[in-house]
C-alpha cells in the first residue's frame, strides 16, 4: 500500500466479495495473457516523501536560477517580481484541485475568476471579447490562424519575421495539419517589419497577416501603418503582444488587430523553464463564435442570483467534435488566476509606472552599453544589439554570474553577433552597469540612444 | 409546445420541414428537431440571394447543448430570411412551423418535392428511430 | 429567499470593488535618469487612456479571491468520481518541490550547461513514461492531452508523408472522446468513425470495411471510453497495421493498466500522456496539464524539436544532457520552449514516490475500487433505475444508463448530478459517452477508501428513493450550493463575457442596479 491509496487486506476481502471475484487478478481477465506484462515494470522501487524531496531538490540545486545569476535573458519569458499574494491564492486548495466548471453551481470561484481574467485581457488588449486563456504564446499564435482558415476559407499565412521564431515555428506545425502556406515578411535595417515588404507578400489568399508588438527585438512596429498594408487584401490581423508594454502602448485592438494573443508569463507567472503559463487571446465581437476554448459568461439563477457559466460551448470540442473551433480541453485556469491576480495588484496606474519603469530603464541601458544597435528605433523593455565578442563576454559574464542576455545568432543567423537585452523591474541601475563593465565599458559619457 | 407533425408539411428525414406554396417554399425544423436541441440560442442565417440545393446543409441552429445542421428538403434560391429570430431564437422551439420558420425560397425544381416525406412516413421514420 | 443573509447578496467583482486611488503596488524607485515617454516613444504609439485594472489595496484582493475560492468544490475537500478526468489525488509534496527555486526560478533559455537538473529531471521522466507505454522514444513538449493528439496525428501526417504517401482518412470509434474528432479535422484529416459492437468494444467487420490504404491511423483508447478493455486490441491492430496506417493510444485511461499491460505491446505506435489524469498534476480549475507522446522507433525521427539528449555517463563518467535543436524531420515545433516543465516536476516526484510497484498498484487499487464501486450501485433499488450498460467486469470506470430513473422516476440523468452537489460529492460525468442513453460514466480512482465508495452508492441510492416519493426536488436541485441551476441558454443567447466599464464599476448603486443582459462592449 502506498502512502496514497488506502486498501487493507480486510478491505481487499470484503471488496472481492461484493465484486464477486476471487482475486484481484481476476479482475483483469479481460486482457489477453500474451498482452500482460510478464515482468514488473522497469522502475527504481517507490520512496519515502522525504527520499524523493533530496533527490529532487539535488536536481534542483544544479540549476542556475534568476535569483543565482543577474539576468538580462529575456525572449519570450522575463524576470519579473511576483508578489507574495499569488502565492498565496494560487496554492489554496480551492483553486488547485477543482476540474473544469462543468457543475457551474459549485464552480462560482473558478468561473468569476474567469470572467474577471477575460475582462483584464479584453482591456489590455482594447478588444471586445476574451476567452478564458490557450496554452501558452506560440501555440495561440497558431490558434489565431486556424480561427482565420474558418473565418475566411483562404490558405495562406503571412507572418512577419518579427514574430518570436517559436511562434514562426508553432504556426508552420500547426498550418501543416490544416493545410496552409506560411509565407514570411523580412525585418528592415530598423529592425522593424518591412512595411513594404509586407504589401508585397499580401495576395487575396491570404487569411491573416501575424506580426508581434513590440516585436522580438524589442522594437515597437507601427502598426497603423501594418494593418493598412497587411488588411488591403481582406486578410484578418494578428498581432502578437507582450502584456506589461501595453500598460503604456496603444493597444493592438485600436490599431486595427482583428485578434490579439500573447505570452502570459510575465503577468503573474512562474518561469519554470519554460511551462506551464497561459496563452491569452482576444478578439473583435464578430469572433466570438469562432474563438478556441473557454469563455466565462454571466448570467444569473432560477433564484435571480448573479453567476457565471461557460458559455458558447457548442463550439468546442466535446459537443462539436470534428467541427469544433479546436481541439483544446483546456482552460490554464491556475495561470489565469495568477495573472488577474497579479493584475489586481499592479492595478490601472501601477501597470503603468511598472511599463514606464522598465522604459526609462532600458533607454538608460542601450546608452550605458554603448553599442552597436541592431533596431534603433523605438523600444519598451528590451533591445538588440552588435557584441564583437560574445564568446568572450558570455565567459566574463558567466564567473560574474551575470547572465547578459540572448545570442540572437540562433535564430537569426543574419544578426550572428546579436545579443538580445531584456529589462524588468528586477534589473537596477547597478545591475546594468555591470553588464556595462563587462561590455568593456564602451559607453559614451551621458549619452543617449 | 406539444408533439406535432403537420399534415400539409413535407418532410425530409434529417428532420426539416417544406411548405410548399407554388413554385415557393418556406424551409424550418420539426418538432423532434427543436427538442432534440433544447433552447435554441442562435441561428446563423444564410444570404438572401444565395442557392439551397436540396439534401446539404445550409445553415447551423445552437443551442446550449449542441448545434445541428440545417439541411435543404429542396433546391433554389433564398428569397428572404427570419430575421425575428435573431432576437428570439427560441420562437424555433414555440412555434416550429409558424414563427419559427428559417427560410423562404423559390424552387428550382418543384419536381424534388416528390421525393420528401409526407407526414404519415415521417411519423413512421420517428417511430422506427 | 433563503434566509441567510450572505446567500441572498450578489456576488461582486474585483472591477466593482475598485476605488479611484487605492493601490496594492509600489514600483522601484527610479535610479536611472527620468526621461519622458513621449521622448523615447512616438506620439502615434503611445496608449491615450491606461486599461481599466481595478485599484485595489492587497487585504481586499486577498479577500476577494478568498471568497470565490470558497464558492468551489474541489478535490481536496471531496470525491470527485468523473469518468475520462482521474481525479485522483494531488501529492502535496509536489507543491513544495515544484516551487523550489531551482525549479520554478529558471528561464526556458539558460545555457543548457546551467540547466543539467532540468535536462536530467526531463530525460529520466521520458524514460519512466516510455517504460510504461512500452514505446522507447518520448517528446515531454505538447501542453494537454489534445495537444498530444495533434502531435500523434502531425507526426503520422509526417509519417506517411516521408514514405511518400498521401492518405486522408483517421478512423475514431463513436466512443471517442470529443477531442479525438476535433484533433482530426485540425490535422487536415477526415474523420470516419467506426462503430460499436454490443458487448462494447470495436466493431471489427466495420473497421475491416473501413481500413483501407485511404486511412492514416485509427485513434483508440484502451480500455475506451465505456471503461472495458477491448479483449480484439491485437488483431485491431494487425487489421490497421496490414493496411499501413498507425495506431494511436489515447492515454486518458492509463491509471487502469499501468504495469499490468503496455500499449506499446499492444501494437500502438504513438501513446499520448496525461500528466494531469494519471500522474497527479493538479488540475487548477481546468489547466495547466501536459500531454507528452511515445512513439516506436519509426516514428521517433519526426519528433518534435527540441529533444532533450543524455551524452557519455557510461564507464563511470558524469553523464551531461543537451537540447538537441537540430533534427532534421522533425515536425518543428508544437509551442514554446521545452514543455510545460512545472508539471514535469510534479509527474516526475510521483513516479518516484510510487516506483514500479506503486504504478503497479495503483492501477490494480483504481479497477478494483471502480468494480466494488460499479458492484454496489448494481443493488437491488439501484440497479433498476441506473442499469449498467455493459454487465461485464470493467476496468478503471464504468457507465451506467440513467433511462431507467428517468422512465420510471421522471428523473434524469442531469437531475441525479445535480442533486448529487447537495450530498457534497462531484457528480460523475453526465452525457459521455453518446452511445449511451442519460449516461453517467463513474471513475472513483484507487485514492479513495472504501468507506467514501460506500457513501457514494449509498448517496445515490438516497436521491433514488426520494425521487420515487418526489421526483420535483431532484429537478429543482440543487438546494445548498453557492447559486442554483443557472441560465445558460441566456448566457449563449446574450453572451456577457467582459465586465462592462461604461458607468464607473466601482460605485456601490452600480452593484445593486446591473441590468442583467448588458453586452460586454467596450
Amino acid at each position: 500500500m502506498s502512502r496514497y491509496t488506502s486498501v487493507t487486506d480486510t478491505d481487499l476481502r470484503e471488496m472481492l466479495d461484493v465484486i464477486g471475484a476471487a482475486t484481484m487478478d481476476d479482475l483483469f481477465a479481460d486482457i489477453p495473457k500474451a498482452l500482460r506484462l510478464q515482468r514488473p515494470i522497469e522502475l527504481p522501487g517507490g520512496r519515502s516523501e522525504q527520499e524523493v524531496h533530496e533527490e529532487l531538490a539535488g536536481l534542483a540545486a544544479r540549476n542556475r536560477h534568476c535569483d543565482a545569476e543577474v539576468s538580462f535573458l529575456g525572449a519570450g519569458m522575463y524576470d519579473h517580481y511576483v508578489p507574495s499574494l499569488v502565492d498565496a491564492l494560487t496554492g489554496r486548495s480551492e483553486f488547485l484541485t477543482p476540474y473544469t466548471p462543468y457543475q457551474p453551481e459549485i464552480s462560482q470561484g473558478g468561473l468569476q475568476v474567469m470572467f474577471e481574467f477575460q475582462t483584464a485581457i479584453s482591456e489590455l488588449t482594447g478588444l471586445p471579447v476574451a476567452n478564458a486563456s490557450v496554452y501558452e504564446g506560440p501555440s495561440a499564435v497558431a490558434a489565431a490562424g486556424y480561427l482565420a482558415k474558418l473565418e475566411t476559407k483562404r490558405t495562406r499565412l503571412v507572418a512577419s519575421r518579427g514574430m518570436h521564431p517559436h511562434s514562426r515555428a508553432a504556426l508552420r506545425t500547426h498550418a501543416a495539419g490544416y493545410g496552409m502556406e506560411v509565407v514570411e515578411v523580412p525585418l528592415d535595417d530598423r529592425g522593424a517589419t518591412d512595411p513594404a515588404a509586407l504589401t508585397e507578400a499580401v495576395d487575396d489568399d491570404t487569411a491573416a497577416v501575424f506580426v508581434q508588438q513590440p516585436n522580438f527585438l524589442g522594437t515597437v512596429e507601427e502598426l497603423d501603418e501594418l494593418a493598412e498594408a497587411g488588411k488591403a487584401t481582406g486578410a484578418l490581423l494578428v498581432c502578437a503582444a507582450d502584456p506589461l508594454p501595453l500598460g503604456i502602448l496603444k493597444p493592438p485592438g485600436e490599431q486595427g488587430a482583428d485578434i490579439c494573443v500573447g505570452e502570459g508569463q510575465t503577468l503573474g507567472n512562474r518561469l519554470d523553464y519554460g511551462g506551464p503559463s497561459f496563452g491569452f487571446f482576444a478578439a473583435g465581437e464578430r469572433f466570438i463564435r469562432r474563438m478556441p476554448g473557454r469563455i466565462a459568461g454571466e448570467t444569473r439563477d432560477v433564484d435571480g442570483r448573479r453567476g457565471f457559466v461557460l458559455t458558447l460551448q457548442t463550439r468546442e470540442q466535446h459537443i462539436r467534435r470534428e467541427k469544433a473551433t479546436h481541439n483544446i480541453c483546456t482552460a490554464q485556469a491556475l495561470n489565469a488566476l495568477a495573472g488577474v491576480v497579479y493584475l489586481s495588484w499592479l492595478g490601472r496606474r501601477g501597470i503603468v509606472e511598472l511599463a514606464e519603469l522598465m522604459l526609462k530603464r532600458t533607454h538608460y541601458a542601450r546608452g550605458r552599453l554603448g553599442l552597436e544597435a541592431i533596431n534603433a528605433g523605438p523600444v519598451v523593455r528590451e533591445f538588440a544589439v552588435r557584441v564583437p565578442d560574445l564568446d568572450g563576454l558570455f565567459e566574463r559574464a558567466r564567473a560574474a554570474r551575470v547572465n547578459p542576455g540572448y545570442r540572437l545568432g540562433r535564430d537569426y543567423p543574419e544578426y550572428e553577433d546579436g545579443l538580445l537585452v531584456a529589462i524588468t523591474e528586477r534589473r537596477t541601475k547597478a545591475d546594468i552597469d555591470v553588464l556595462g563593465t563587462l561590455l568593456g565599458d564602451r559607453a559614451r559619457a551621458g549619452a543617449h540612444a | 409546445m406539444a408533439e406535432s407533425y403537420p399534415e400539409d408539411l413535407k418532410y425530409h428525414p434529417e428532420h426539416d420541414w417544406a411548405r410548399v406554396e407554388g413554385d415557393e417554399a418556406v424551409f424550418g425544423i420539426t418538432w423532434y428537431a427543436q427538442d432534440a436541441l433544447g433552447e435554441v440560442v442562435f441561428f446563423d442565417p444564410p444570404t438572401v440571394g444565395s442557392q439551397l440545393t436540396k439534401d446539404e446543409v445550409y445553415a447551423e441552429v445552437e443551442s446550449v447543448k449542441a448545434v445541428s445542421d440545417v439541411f435543404a428538403p429542396l433546391s433554389g434560391e433564398i428569397l428572404e430570411v427570419n430575421e425575428a429570430l435573431a432576437e428570439g431564437p427560441e420562437k424555433i422551439n414555440h412555434d416550429p412551423y409558424g414563427d419559427g420558420w428559417l427560410v423562404k425560397v423559390r424552387l428550382s425544381d418543384p419536381a424534388e418535392v416528390d421525393v420528401l416525406l409526407d407526414v404519415t412516413a415521417y411519423r413512421d421514420l420517428l417511430q422506427s428511430g | 429567499m433563503s434566509h441567510d443573509p450572505r446567500r441572498d447578496e450578489d456576488t461582486v467583482t474585483i472591477y466593482e470593488r475598485s476605488r479611484a486611488g487605492r493601490r496594492a503596488f509600489t514600483a522601484p524607485e527610479l535610479d536611472v535618469p527620468d526621461v519622458a515617454v513621449e521622448e523615447i516613444l512616438p506620439a502615434a504609439a503611445i496608449r491615450r487612456r491606461p486599461p481599466q485594472l481595478p485599484e485595489v489595496s492587497e487585504p481586499e484582493i486577498v479577500r476577494h479571491f478568498t471568497t470565490l475560492s470558497s464558492k468551489n468544490f474541489h478535490l481536496d475537500e471531496g470525491f470527485y468520481p468523473l469518468g475520462s478526468c482521474t481525479m485522483k489525488h494531488n501529492p502535496k509534496l509536489h507543491e513544495r518541490l515544484a516551487a523550489l527555486p531551482g525549479h520554478a526560478r529558471l528561464h526556458p533559455l539558460q545555457d543548457p550547461e546551467h540547466a543539467q537538473g532540468a535536462l536530467e529531471l526531463m530525460w529520466r521522466l521520458e524514460g519512466a513514461l516510455g517504460e510504461i507505454a512500452g514505446l522507447p522514444q518520448v517528446s515531454l513538449q505538447p501542453s494537454a492531452g489534445s495537444h498530444g493528439e495533434l502531435a500523434g496525428l502531425l507526426l503520422t501526417r509526417a509519417y506517411h508523408q516521408d514514405r511518400g504517401e498521401t492518405r486522408t482518412k483517421v478512423l475514431t470509434p463513436d466512443t471517442a472522446h470529443g477531442t479525438n474528432p476535433a484533433t482530426v479535422t485540425m490535422a487536415g484529416y477526415e474523420v470516419v468513425k467506426v462503430g460499436t459492437s454490443p458487448d462494447g468494444e470495436v466493431d471489427l467487420d466495420d473497421l475491416r470495411d473501413k481500413a483501407t490504404e485511404d486511412v492514416a491511423c485509427l485513434m483508440l483508447t484502451n480500455p475506451n471510453t465505456l471503461g472495458l478493455f477491448d479483449t480484439n486490441i491485437a488483431e485491431i491492430a494487425e487489421i490497421v497495421h496490414g493496411v499501413g496506417a498507425t495506431l494511436y493510444y489515447d492515454g486518458a485511461n492509463l491509471n487502469a493498466v499501468m504495469g499490468i499491460a503496455r500499449p506499446g505491446d499492444m501494437g500502438f505506435d504513438i501513446v499520448h500522456f496525461n500528466l494531469h489524469k494519471t500522474f497527479t498534476q493538479p488540475h487548477g480549475g481546468g489547466g495547466p496539464g501536459a500531454g507528452p507522446i511515445a512513439v516506436s522507433e519509426r516514428i521517433e525521427p519526426f519528433l518534435p524539436t527540441p529533444q532533450v539528449v543524455r551524452h557519455g555517463g557510461d564507464n563511470g563518467s558524469e553523464p551531461r544532457f543537451s537540447l538537441d535543436h537540430d533534427r532534421p524531420r522533425s515536425i518543428g515545433k508544437l509551442r514554446g520552449f521545452q514543455g510545460n516543465f512545472g508539471v514535469f516536476v510534479r509527474s516526475y516526484a510521483y513516479i518516484c514516490s510510487l516506483g514500479g510497484d506503486g504504478l503497479r498498484e495503483a492501477s490494480e487499487v483504481a479497477v478494483l475500487n471502480a468494480n466494488y464501486l460499479k458492484a454496489r450501485l448494481a443493488e437491488q433499488g439501484v440497479a433498476e433505475y441506473l442499469p449498467v450498460a455493459f454487465d461485464r467486469t470493467c476496468m478503471h470506470e464504468f457507465v451506467l444508463s440513467g433511462r431507467g430513473a428517468r422512465d420510471k422516476l421522471g428523473v434524469k440523468t442531469l437531475d441525479l448530478a445535480k442533486r448529487l452537489l447537495d450530498h457534497g460529492v462531484h457528480p460523475p460525468t453526465v452525457y459521455f459517452p453518446l452511445l449511451v442513453e442519460e449516461a453517467l460514466m463513474i471513475e472513483p480512482t484507487e485514492t479513495e477508501t472504501k468507506e467514501r465508495l460506500d457513501h457514494f452508492a449509498n448517496a445515490v441510492r438516497a436521491i433514488l428513493e426520494e425521487a420515487a416519493e418526489d421526483p420535483e426536488i431532484a429537478r429543482g436541485a440543487p438546494y445548498t450550493t453557492p447559486v442554483r441551476r443557472l441560465d445558460e441558454a441566456g448566457a449563449a443567447k446574450r453572451p456577457v463575457v467582459r465586465q462592462g466599464m461604461g458607468e464607473n464599476p466601482g460605485s456601490p448603486e452600480r452593484a445593486k442596479n446591473r441590468p442583467a443582459g448588458a453586452a460586454g462592449a467596450i
